[in-house]
């Protein structure tokens, strides 16, 4: 469990925030300019904070009440950059083995055929980073940071770096990392998609101040804390993988609720977590018959939020969680939705994109 | 041979003062960084005479520093460590240069990634700092070595031209060229130098590229 709370003056704005990071993955989100990556390098100590105390597991790492400060190569924390930031002049295998080096001797540390084999680099390890390319460079950084024996991973918004092929390259490592692993890791991201799939808890910025903290699923379906405004907004779904079709189709089951996705890699039986945008999904008072969409989910309006343009954000409680809806004010009028009322949802398969699909423990 | 002996020392003492001064340059903030960065500039932009005088005054047997090394039996004047002492502060601002561009171009968030990693201050260095400036540390060593053995001015001001203690490459052509029928010799330690000059550089030049081929990681 890491505990902060840090109060720094930025260019612009004040930064005062407290939260805790349970275990599993925390993401720091909000948009960029909020102070996320002031916090994480604060907590690696990269940054002297104006006040502030940052524990790990109750071992402080700082405390500016306490004059305590424990510089950064003691801290133990694995940092993943936002651009690699690889050792130009050492081979990948050096690079990966930099932190061991340093590592306690006690510590429990991860053994580097298995890192590497988790991170498909075993045809890398000869070269030089200059060689690589933009995701094999981060696979090589997250491998780096992994076998210096870390206390905690500290990941500063890994993906951006990345075209949207790479990053999709790259998530399923962060998936691994969280479910294999078991160390704790805290995640700086400005994308709902990135949170929806390695997110255990999240921690919404703005402003420099905590908005919100919650679970994933809680967080992400509450459209008025989204940073990152309603296009990202969108419901996550946890599920189970009930079988694969013929067809090119994969049938989950959340909540007793079957849903149709393309096909995905995971064996039956093997949790899932979906992120169902909220503009992808169509509301219909009942239950629609002759439509090509295959994804229905029957639910009860729990409330609706209108601002001031033309939209309307229609959450609704179904057995496989909590959905979002955006739709028009006017059809929130023609159809008369009003919290209480039932409805169905309706998601075209092709509309759930390949990276809004994750595995989860 | 002495003229190696005396290049050879000046440019290994001068070297570490050299990085460091480096680092406090091309790091440092601190009020008086542009009287200190022309102070190290000195040697190179005044006549070479002046600063062999200014040894001389200040480093002579009965200079402020020379006085206070006697009294320990260290004599820099007229000896060869003092010819060693002119050259390697006469090589020390162009060292201080070329080192300095290679600090400066070192990207200080790889070694903050290698802080993370676990290296302290030192080991940062050692493994990061060190391997990325040694192009320019080379250069620098190769620079401040040639500028040692072409040193003339402010050598034969501060220690003379004595035969077999402190007559260096270039004053022992000078003395040559002095006296009748010393064309000759003096023809003969030119073509030296040339050679001495030529494969330092060459070396250079070659330690230069392997090292260039490595950082650029290929």
């Amino acid at each position: 469990m890491l505990t902060v709370s840090l109060q720094h003056a930025l260019p612009g704005f004040g930064l005062d925030v407290e939260f805790e990071a349970p275990p599993g993955v925390t993401v720091l989100f909000g948009r960029s300019g909020t102070g996320k990556t002031t916090v994480i390098q604060a907590v690696a100590g990269l940054l002297h904070p104006d006040r502030g105390r940052v524990a790990l597991n109750g071992d402080v790492l700082f405390d500016t009440a306490g004059r305590h400060w424990l510089p950064p190569h003691k801290r133990r924390m694995g940092y993943v950059f936002q651009e690699g930031r690889l050792f130009p002049h050492l081979t990948v295998r050096q690079n990966l083995l930099f932190g061991q080096w340093f590592a306690p001797r006690g510590a429990k540390r991860e053994s580097l055929g298995r890192v590497v084999e988790m991170l498909g680099i075993g045809p890398l390890l000869q070269r030089r980073p200059g060689a690589l390319s933009g995701g094999e460079k981060q696979r090589v950084a997250i491998g780096r940071a992994l076998l210096s024996a870390p206390r905690m991973i500290l990941a500063d918004e890994p993906l951006s770096a990345l075209d949207e092929a790479r990053k999709a390259e790259i998530l399923p490592y962060f998936e691994r990392l969280r479910d294999e692993t078991g160390i704790p890791m805290l995640y700086v991201s400005h994308s709902a998609a990135e949170v929806a799939r390695v997110a255990t808890t999240v921690v919404v910025l703005q402003d420099g101040r905590v908005l919100r903290q919650g679970t994933a699923a809680e967080v992400l379906s509450d459209s008025a804390v989204l940073p990152t405004g309603v296009r990202a907004a969108g419901a996550l779904l946890e599920a189970r993988v009930a079988c694969h079709h013929a067809d090119g189709l994969t049938e989950l089951d959340a909540g007793g609720v079957p849903l149709f996705l393309p096909q995905i890699g995971q064996p039956p039986g093997s949790p899932v977590r979906v992120r169902i945008s909220a503009h992808e999904v169509i509301l219909s008072r009942k239950r629609p018959e002759g439509l090509s969409a295959l994804n229905i989910l029957p639910g009860t309006i729990e409330h609706i939020r209108t601002g001031g343009g033309p939209g309307a954000m229609v959450a609704l409680q179904t057995p496989a969680g909590r959905v979002l809806a955006r739709v028009t004010k006017r059809s929130a009028q023609a159809l008369a939705l009003v919290p209480g009322a039932d409805c169905f949802a309706v998601v075209k398969t092709v509309s759930i994109a390949p990276e809004n699909i994750g595995g989860t423990r | 041979m002495l003229s190696l002996r005396v290049s050879f020392w000046a440019t290994l003492a001068a070297l570490p003062l050299a990085v460091w001064m480096a680092f406090v340059l091309a790091r440092g903030r601190f009020p008086g960084k542009q009287l200190l960065n022309s102070a190290v500039h000195l040697p190179l932009i005044l006549p070479p005479v002046v600063t062999g005088y200014l040894l001389l005054l200040l480093f002579g047997t009965k200079g402020p520093i020379g006085g206070a090394l006697q009294q320990i039996g260290i004599v820099l004047a007229f000896r060869w460590t003092g010819a060693a002492l002119a050259a390697g502060i006469m090589a020390f601002p162009l060292m201080v240069r070329a080192i300095r561009l290679s600090v400066e171009a070192v990207d200080p968030n790889l070694e903050q990634a290698a802080a993370t990693l676990g290296a302290s201050k030192l080991w940062v260095f050692a493994t990061v700092t060190l391997p990325m400036i040694l192009p320019g540390v080379i250069a620098g060593t190769v620079l401040g070595f040639a500028k040692a053995m072409g040193e003339f001015g402010a050598t034969i001001t501060f220690v003379s031209s004595i035969p077999g203690q402190t007559q260096t490459l270039p004053s022992a052509i000078y003395t040559f060229l002095q006296v009748p029928g010393g064309e000759t010799a003096a023809l003969r330690l030119t073509l030296v130098s040339i050679a001495v000059a030529l494969s330092a550089l060459l070396l250079s030049e070659l330690l230069a590229r392997r090292i260039a081929a490595r950082v650029g990681g290929r």
